[in-house]
């Protein structure tokens, strides 16, 4: 008989800035590969996704409008919270497989330097992807870089929290809001970031994170109307065809990168501004000059 | 045209008599015209033929090859074969050839514009003035970017995409050509261009010019067809870019064939677009801006401004004012060079315009035209109109009609006009006329659409990114943004 017994954490999933249980009712285990005990984790079920999908478009206006600077310390501030998270993180890793304890460590540490180095894109993006046009005749020719709008983050596997952070950050940095599904194989370390999230100053519904089965919830987040585009990394033919099929119904950006592990670790090419400008739209603005 | 006393000529239009077309020169057109397959003009495998016709007149202007499976076939393995030496060429090359493409389509100007307007019925005066030369702009604009792709792309380094698939529309027949011809070879692609069914006559020509300027065989072909050998292209797995520019739904039938393998896609679709005017804004200028933002060739503009949202306490000025404008427009002969509205382009357009027309009035809105100029008696002809009246539930103010149509609406706050501007499916472009700067800039940055203009409408440039959001479609065409969908990186 312990001395004390364990208070476990129920985990929930994370909509609208609140951290609320499945409306499926169901969980399902994953096995703590260190400790060999069992945590429960929430089915995210289709209205769960919705209920995603609803905060993140009403959340969407009010972080495109806000400035770079104030996005860019969200963001740095999300960078700072799982800095002083860094030794829970890393047990999250722990739990999921991640062999050794430095190989944790590294991973947390390239996370939270990849959140500080996207936080720094937010009030840049425009000067790097946008511009002034030299269209001949009496006009003024800008175009400028703005979000899509809500888009839905399908990270991989491995490495779970790496990639699901550079993932996150790409889109939001530049104005988007977020539905992302934690990778089914490894979801802890991204259950455990929404946590950190929920302390970052992040407005409510500007990132959403679900738990659940690939299979319940990403062919309806690829019909989903209200979702304008979504970012996979790493699936198998077959699946990102059929996510490309289903998203054209709704003509929804599909974009797909082939990383490998060690590629995520590679901060210059993970945080280059090509990794936002497929969550942008070019607006182009015309004006005559005259007097 | 901005008349001191607007009413007073509106009854004229019935006196005017058409000028003889000094624009009717001799044309040489040929029988037929081959598919354009690695630098050589060839018959179909297909045997098969269709005719272009002159929507003016109804006569037949030439036949053209039906592409099939086997023709688009050996167009595509014409262009992978092409791609290693065009890709390898040094972009300064590759610039000149398309330098020199530019200059023979401003030499051959006249006659472009003449087959323009023959085979897809826009007036003279637009054709001459805006689509030919904007083509040789475009291929003058590209070629400067042949050489300097390292430049365009910050801190990464661009290469080819590959074989490129291109299907284009019939309002723009040429210049749509060159939009995406010009890019994809300035980057070091290879085409397979299909053109509309109905306007494939300039595009062969665009051929001839390619062979006069000794671009390489295979590095641009043509495969011409109907929807068929579009779908054909489509769904080629030798592919590797796919652009399109169409309508949403046949856009979304693209996308979902699109889907399979590593293929890379662009879409330039439908739309619906708003064009808001405030009480403030230079009301002469702003009506000239309604005018070429729905009556510019015959409305067959997928950026038409063919939702105009005025304010209120302006509504009967504005339909004064225009009802005033429509007097004036000249409908008929599009070789004519004072002809505004020119032939619909097809049949089944002309009947689809009626249909929406007839719905909207069957809805309650009321149909404003001017009946007092004939139409000639051959041909395909619809006045230019709007309605009144017009909710935001009708058809005719959520559909995209593509024809010289314009449902008209009113709104009271800036807040309203952006709501109701935002209150489409589509995305493509939106006007918005006032003298208040800070008003421009807000209205500017949350309308919902891939192009603004702010106090102008219809600009057009090959260094201005042109494009939607929503369902309008994704990717940009002009500009260095253009450039992106014909890179990887």
């Amino acid at each position: 008989m312990p001395q004390r017994v364990d208070v476990a954490k129920t985990w929930k999933l994370f909509i609208g800035g609140q951290f609320v249980r499945s409306e499926s009712g169901q969980s399902f285990p994953i096995e703590h590969r260190r400790h060999g005990t069992t945590l429960n984790l929430c089915r995210g079920s289709r209205k769960d996704l919705r209920d995603a999908v609803e905060a993140a478009h009403s959340a969407s206006e009010k972080w495109a409008s806000a400035s770079g600077y104030l996005r860019g310390q969200i963001i740095y501030r999300m960078a700072e919270m799982l800095e002083s998270r860094r030794s829970e993180m890393s047990e999250a890793l722990a739990a999921v497989g991640t062999s050794t304890p430095k190989k944790r460590l590294d991973e947390v540490d390239a996370a939270i330097d990849r959140l500080v180095g996207f936080a720094g894109w937010a009030d840049k993006i425009e000067q790097i992807l946008g511009g002034q046009n030299p269209v001949p005749g009496p006009y003024y020719n800008i175009t400028v870089p703005e979000p899509s709008g809500v888009v839905g983050v399908l990270p991989p596997d491995r490495p779970a929290l790496l990639a699901s952070i550079s993932m996150l950050a790409a889109p939001l940095c530049a104005g988007n809001t977020i539905v992302m599904l934690a990778p089914e194989g490894h979801p802890l370390p991204v259950a455990l970031l929404a946590e950190i999230i929920a302390t970052s100053d992040v407005p409510d519904g500007v990132i959403n994170i679900m738990t659940g089965k690939r299979e319940e919830l990403m062919w309806h987040l690829a019909d989903h109307r209200e979702v304008d585009a979504v970012s996979a990394a790493n699936l198998d033919d077959e699946t990102l065809t059929e996510l490309r099929q289903r998203a054209a119904e709704s003509l929804k950006r599909v974009h797909h990168d082939s990383v490998t592990a060690a590629g995520w670790s590679k901060h210059e090419s993970r945080c280059s501004p090509w990794n936002i400008e497929p969550f942008v739209e070019m607006k182009t603005m015309w004006h005559p000059s005259a007097c | 045209m901005n008349d001191a006393n607007p009413t007073a000529s509106a009854s004229t239009a019935s006196m005017w008599e058409y000028a003889p077309a000094p624009e009717r020169t001799p044309l040489e057109i040929d029988d037929r015209y081959g598919l354009f397959i690695n630098g050589e003009f060839r018959s179909p495998n297909s045997r098969r033929w269709f005719e272009s016709l002159n929507p003016a007149t109804g006569e037949v202007l030439s036949k053209v090859a039906n592409a099939n499976q086997q023709d688009v076939d050996d167009a595509v393995s014409a262009a992978r074969q092409a791609l290693p030496s065009w890709s390898r060429l040094s972009g300064q090359e590759r610039a000149k050839y398309l330098f020199r493409i530019a200059r023979r389509i401003q030499e051959r100007a006249r006659e472009l514009s003449v087959l323009e307007t023959m085979d897809g019925g826009k007036p003279i005066k637009e054709s001459r003035d805006i689509d030919i030369p904007l083509a040789a702009r475009h291929f003058f604009y590209h070629a400067g970017w042949a050489d300097k792709l390292q430049w365009a792309f910050a801190g990464a380094t661009p290469r080819p995409v590959g074989v490129c698939g291109q299907i284009i529309p019939w309002n723009f027949p040429l210049l749509m050509a060159a939009w995406k011809i010009a890019p994809a070879l300035a980057c070091g692609n290879t085409c397979v261009l299909k053109p509309a069914e109905t306007t494939s006559l300039t595009a062969l020509r665009l051929a001839e010019i390619f062979q006069e300027a000794g671009l390489p065989p295979g590095v641009v072909n043509i495969v011409t067809g109907a929807g068929k050998t579009g779908q054909l292209l489509a769904a080629h797995e030798d592919i590797d870019k796919l652009a399109f520019t169409g309508s949403t739904e046949v856009g979304k039938k693209i996308a979902e064939v699109a889907a399979v393998g590593d293929r890379r896609l662009t879409l330039e679709l439908g739309g619906k677009s708003p064009h808001i005017i405030f009480a403030d804004a230079a009301l002469d200028q702003a009506v000239e801006g309604v005018v070429n933002g729905i009556w510019f060739n015959q409305g067959h503009v997928c950026c038409a401004g063919s939702r105009l949202l005025v304010e209120e306490s302006i509504q009967d000025e504005m339909i004064r004012r225009l009802k005033h404008r429509l007097g004036s427009l000249r409908v008929g002969d599009p070789l004519d060079k004072n002809t505004d509205i020119g032939a619909i382009n097809n049949p089944e357009q002309l009947d689809k315009i009626k249909g929406y027309v007839e719905a909207g009035q069957a809805e309650g809105a009321v149909l404003h035209e001017v009946t007092t100029q004939s139409l000639p008696k051959k041909g395909l002809w619809f006045r230019p109109c709007f309605l009144t009246g017009v909710q935001p539930s009708h058809v005719i103010a959520r559909d995209e009609i593509f024809g010289p149509v314009l449902a008209m609406m009113t709104f009271r706050t800036p807040e309203e006009a952006i709501k109701r501007a935002n209150n489409s499916p589509y995305g493509l472009a939106a006007g918005v006329w006032t003298d208040k700067g800070a008003r421009i800039f807000e209205m500017a940055k949350r309308l919902q659409a891939g192009v603004i203009w702010c106090n102008t409408y219809n600009q057009f440039d090959a260094a201005s990114p042109f494009g939607g959001v929503k369902e309008s479609g994704f990717g940009r065409e002009g500009g260095r943004h253009g450039l992106r969908a014909y890179v990887r990186i």
